[in-house]
């Protein structure tokens, strides 16, 4: 299957990738050609085969439901580009 | 000189008192001055912290400390956290960003003594095979071609292998989620090793495909390699894939020898289009294993063709969930918007660069209602495939010998006219990552054009003694001695 302009746009918007007009056609062009590649899986027989989810062939561990870390507000919004007091700030969501 | 030591060469030196861990340092940080200009392998030195932990490995050892690391000067590729030391993943979108944290890798080599010169370059996010997409600039391969074209060191760890092979660093840490690790280590005449899913801690290491990514060293020597690897190592209970074993003395299996080890050949690896220098290097790889006591099985791993398709499904999906995070809100850079819309898809259309963009669409397709079944649960299907290729070839043989990669490096600006002929690159690589075995990359010849030629050794899940122990036959085979022409002591 083929990615049209429309489809292009709809992908960046769920990625949250602002994509100019003038940037779409060399995107549909290059994702494209990825997918017509990735295309050859089709010929796979993968009949009756469990999907492996990661390399890891273990079960995942379990442990205590108890708060090990915390109190850490200064070191947690040190990186923040944005703050106000305790809080990461952003422009207005609720208006 | 100081910096052509080994590892293991110079631990012995620092411990008999022939020169200071001052003096290691030093040695390394004038290399650096030299050299880096003109490679790019750092993106952040540290100078004055690497003089500062050489003062106090110097103090160490006078007090009779043996810790493994102590006092040496190690690269620390720019996807580890450093606590207090700026951490970018080779992306703009983290040029801010500080972590306030310590990777448990790197807190690992720090407890065992080691000096950290600083963070090396390497492709956005870990995704690429050439070092070409950093933000940072590209990383020059310290290796020379007669027409003077600058050459890629590989990728994405192309600032790890450059400062190793240049001697500007004795040994780097390094990651791998298709062949990151044992590419460039071919690529600049280096050993590599990607170790099983699950044997070193991911905590603190910036996430790209978090089902594949793996951290290893890279070094000079496969004793040195496995020096660094025996510290990056073990159980942590911060990653929930981390492998709650022992850590083997991994520098001891590679005294091992290899005599009765079945090593597989497997066939699917051969193909009209490899350059004839590399099937000739394998079939030599083959013949030393021999000479040294192995028996050779051909053996057919069926699903190999498909390994980088389904890798270009899995790990851009995984990357398009893992690279949601930056959003300009918490870390990293932000780019202002009218609302919170506006804010994110302009921080991450400036903050992202094309590959990443590319891989975050990619991901982000093949997962969206629709064509997640079409695209993403046949992938993981026939990852499974791949895993049990592996599984049925490990019944009858104990490790696998193949190329690294299907060329020795390029020159600059190569393989660039479509991203599928960059992803062709890891074609021997990407099988290991599906499965979660462990791959090592040995240097064992040159090119007709005097550039150096990896062979990859793969094992079964967790053994990565026998794994060692084939790689050191190789080197002991191979007598690698060659020298990239640019390196610390020689003039430009």
């Amino acid at each position: 299957m083929s990615l049209d302009p429309a489809t292009i746009r709809r992908v960046a918007k769920l990625a949250r990738i602002r994509v100019d007009d003038t940037e779409v056609a060399q995107l549909q062009t290059e994702l494209n050609g990825i997918l017509g590649w990735i295309e050859q899986l089709n010929e796979v027989n993968v009949d009756g085969i469990e999907p492996l989810t990661g390399a890891a062939q273990m079960a995942l561990r379990l442990r205590p439901d108890v708060v090990t870390d915390g109190g850490l507000t200064e070191q947690v919004l040190a990186n923040a580009p944005d703050r106000a007091g305790m809080f990461y700030a952003v422009p207005k969501v609720v208006e | 000189m100081l910096t052509d030591l080994t590892l293991a060469a110079a631990r012995d030196g620092l411990r008999a008192k022939q020169f200071t861990a001052a003096e290691l340092t030093g040695a390394h940080l004038d290399a650096i001055a030299a050299l880096n200009p003109a490679l790019n392998a750092f993106i952040t030195v540290t100078a004055d912290g690497a003089r500062q932990q050489a003062i106090a490995a110097d103090q160490a050892l006078a007090g009779g400390d043996t810790r493994p690391l102590l006092g040496i000067p190690l690269a620390i590729k720019d996807l580890f956290c450093t606590a207090g030391t700026r951490t970018t993943a080779g992306s703009r979108i983290l040029e801010p960003f500080v972590p306030p944290y310590e990777s448990t890798v790197t807190a690992q080599l720090l407890r065992d003594g080691a000096v950290f010169l600083g963070k090396a370059n390497l492709d956005e996010f870990a995704m690429g095979s050439s070092n070409m997409t950093s933000a940072y600039g590209p990383v020059t391969n310290p290796w020379t071609r007669a027409d003077g074209k600058k050459l890629v060191p590989g990728g994405s760890s192309g600032g790890s292998v450059a400062a190793v092979a240049a001697r500007m660093a004795m040994g780097a840490t390094a990651t791998d989620t298709g062949g990151s690790i044992r590419q460039p280590a071919a690529f600049t005449g280096l050993v590599g090793i990607k170790p099983t899913y699950g044997r070193c801690s991911r905590y603190g290491v910036v996430a790209f495909a978090s089902s594949l990514d793996q951290a290893g060293p890279v070094a000079r020597s496969v004793e040195d390699a496995a020096i660094l690897l025996g510290s990056m190592s073990g159980f942590d209970v911060r990653d929930s894939t981390s492998a709650d074993r022992p850590v083997p003395d991994f520098a001891a299996a590679c005294r091992r020898g290899v005599k009765g080890l079945r090593i597989g050949i497997p066939r699917e690896y051969r193909s009209d289009a490899m350059p004839p220098e590399i099937e000739a290097l394998w079939q030599q790889g083959l013949g030393w294993l021999r000479d040294a006591g192995a028996t050779t099985v051909d053996v057919s791993l069926p699903h190999t063709k498909y390994g980088l398709a389904t890798y270009y499904i899995v790990a851009p999906a995984e990357a398009s969930s893992n690279l949601a995070r930056y959003d300009g809100v918490r870390f990293g850079q932000r780019v202002a918007g009218h609302d919170l819309t506006e804010l994110y898809e302009r921080t991450r259309a400036e903050g992202f660069g094309a590959e990443v963009k590319r891989r975050i669409m990619i991901g982000t397709y093949v997962l969206s209602a629709g064509y997640y079944d079409a695209y993403y649960l046949r992938a993981q299907k026939v990852r499974a495939l791949i895993w049990r290729d592996f599984t049925d070839a490990f019944a009858h043989v104990d490790a696998l010998l193949t190329p690294t990669a299907p060329s020795a490096a390029f020159a600059q600006g190569e393989n660039m006219d479509d991203p599928v002929t960059m992803y062709l690159n890891d074609v021997f690589t990407v099988p290991a990552n599906m499965a979660g075995i462990p791959g090592m990359s040995v240097p064992a010849g040159l090119d007709p054009a005097g550039l150096p030629l990896g062979l990859q050794v793969l094992g079964r899940p967790f053994d990565e003694e026998t794994v060692f122990a084939v790689g050191a036959a190789i080197e002991r085979a191979a007598g690698f001695t060659h020298m990239p022409a640019i390196r610390a002591g020689v003039p430009s």
